[in-house]
């Protein structure tokens, strides 16, 4: 079983790679990501890579807008970690 | 006799200048199977270094453009190095002190803050400033990397906002100087890429010069996984049925490929494509001699503590291939001791004039002697350029080097020495045949900049978003 904050952990990691000159610490899980952080389309993209490189994640581009912010991050991706455990 | 390797690449890239390990940084980093085929023995291509003696030279970057701070988010310069896992931090920028524009009978002056030029401009041209500040308002809402974006005129779309012929001159000196691969004039688009690079966001040089960039992207490529080999120049693009399948390199060894990213130009890459193609693009016109000149005393001590000076002698700017070997009316005139902190023991400067291709050429052919007196003639033009600027001759020079047009062409292979590349783009980096992408000059974003972002764009557009 992957807990909630360990998906969370995993997602955080990938963006601090991402956003390297923002500070990822202080997020605020409810607010969409593009608001707290200088993110674009291209590195929500990246994301979306990240995820498959190194979790065998797949997210359909219908499915990108889930990403919005860290708490819909965690909602989308917790089954597709725990599916895989 | 023909060796064939059979280990096959996703994607070949030609070049290992700034876009094409840009490019070949994201391939690789999503674990695509690269190889980068560079024809020379070091990487760069048209912004790269040499050495004589003790001394480093860069080629090419007279500073860079895009300046951003440790505060600036969402400029070009944060989407490249988020793209490329970069920190800023590692270029050690050092912004230049001020730069400027002198004409015969007006001179302004801008820094990396806009309101130098805007205050510069009200008190020279009191009668344009609503215009200009009406232009800047335009150019800032302009989407200009847009790849739809349609081929409009730059100076039909100023004259709506600026009516001194005058200042748009002096506005579009160094935009034109500093990328564009069209005489007088250049794409709306391209216009503003320059715009915001230079007069928004501003000039600096990282510690180390260009030797810095190339190092940064060639560690990033080698930690991805990525090879480089150098001394492999690309003789022939080989296609089936209008589709990419191999490139064959020193014209032996075949290398196969579901993808090729070109940056070594359009018309250099049709030159090389098997199959004859129809309308092939123009070769460029511009071309440049630059004398690098190392002095004693530091400019500064001699009186000039500016970091660039464009520098026109003429009312009108003609940004145009000269009737003569070098136009020694206008030039750029570099100092790269100028910028907020000084990396070097001695004075540098550099001054770079348009020049015309053939003609050297012609000279070259013709005999060494000859070739060698006309840079020597360059030499003595740059002496009295520096004059003009301002600079008091009382500086020994310890040592000069001056390159020419066709030296250009023998390092970067760019067809006529252009240093801009064709004026046919392929903004969205397709050709006729399946799975052959441009990126770098010929794409058409600008600057050392641009060409990275195309690389990455080019790469993350055509062979990354496909792969999803």
């Amino acid at each position: 079983m992957v807990t909630n904050e360990e998906v969370r952990t995993k997602v955080l990691d990938i963006i601090a790679d991402i956003a390297l000159d923002d500070d990822v610490n202080d997020l605020k899980d409810e607010v969409a990501l593009r608001e707290q952080l200088d993110l674009d389309s291209m590195d929500f993209l990246d994301i979306v890579m990240e995820l498959k490189k190194r979790h065998k994640i797949e997210v359909p581009q219908e499915d990108y807008t889930r990403l919005a912010s860290m708490q819909s991050c965690v909602e989308y991706l917790a089954p597709k970690f725990n599916a895989q455990a | 006799m023909h060796r064939l390797n059979h280990s096959k690449v996703d994607c070949v890239i030609i070049g290992a200048g700034m876009s094409g390990l840009a490019a070949g940084i994201r391939l690789s980093m999503y674990d695509k199977k690269v190889v980068i085929l560079e024809k020379h023995s070091i990487s760069g291509g048209l912004n790269s270094y040499y050495s004589r003696g003790k001394r480093k030279f860069d080629v090419g970057l007279h500073a860079l453009t895009n300046t951003i701070t440790q505060d600036d988010r969402g400029k070009p310069f944060n989407k490249l190095l988020k793209q490329l896992r970069i920190p800023l931090g590692e270029f050690k920028l050092s912004p230049q002190n001020y730069s400027l524009i002198q004409f015969p009978e007006q001179t302004l002056k801008f820094t990396n803050q806009i309101e130098v030029l805007i205050e510069d401009i009200n008190r020279r041209f009191p009668k344009e400033i609503d215009g200009f500040l009406g232009l800047l308002e335009y150019i800032k809402k302009f989407d200009e990397v847009n790849l739809n974006n349609e081929t409009v005129m730059a100076k039909l779309v100023v004259r709506n906002f600026i009516k001194d012929e005058s200042l748009i001159e002096m506005i579009f000196c160094p935009l034109l100087i500093y990328g564009s691969a069209w005489e007088n004039d250049m794409d709306f688009s391209q216009f503003v890429i320059m715009f915001k690079s230079i007069f928004l966001e501003g000039f600096s040089r990282p510690e180390g010069g260009v030797r810095t960039i190339i190092d940064l992207l060639l560690k990033k490529f080698s930690e991805c996984g990525g090879e480089l080999r150098f001394k492999s120049e690309v003789t022939r693009i080989i296609s089936d049925n209008g589709k990419v399948v191999g490139v064959e390199i020193n014209g032996g060894e075949i290398i196969e490929c579901d993808n090729i990213l070109s940056s070594m130009g359009l018309p250099e890459t049709f030159g090389i494509l098997d199959q004859d193609q129809k309308n092939h693009p123009r070769v460029g016109n511009l071309s440049f001699t630059e004398s690098i000149i190392i002095t004693d005393k530091k400019p500064r001590d001699l009186g000039i503590d500016a970091t660039i000076i464009f520098y026109n002698n003429r009312p009108q700017y003609l940004y145009q291939k000269p009737q003569t070997l070098f136009d020694k009316e206008s030039a750029v005139v570099c100092f790269p001791n100028n910028f907020i902190r000084d990396d070097f023991d001695e004075g540098i400067m550099r001054v770079t004039n348009i020049a015309n291709f053939d003609l050297w050429n012609e000279q070259l052919l013709l005999s060494k002697e000859g070739y060698k007196d006309h840079k020597d003639i360059v030499y003595n033009e740059s002496l009295n350029i520096l004059k003009n600027c301002g600079l008091n001759s009382t500086h020994e020079v310890l040592f000069r080097d001056i390159f020419t047009p066709t030296t250009i062409k023998r390092y970067t292979g760019h067809f006529g020495g252009a240093v801009y590349g064709s004026i046919d783009k392929s903004r969205n980096g397709t050709t006729k045949i399946s799975g052959l992408y441009i990126c770098g000059t010929d794409q058409g974003f600008l600057g050392i900049v641009g060409s990275m972002l195309s690389g990455i764009s080019m790469a993350n557009l055509h062979i990354l978003s496909g792969s999803l």
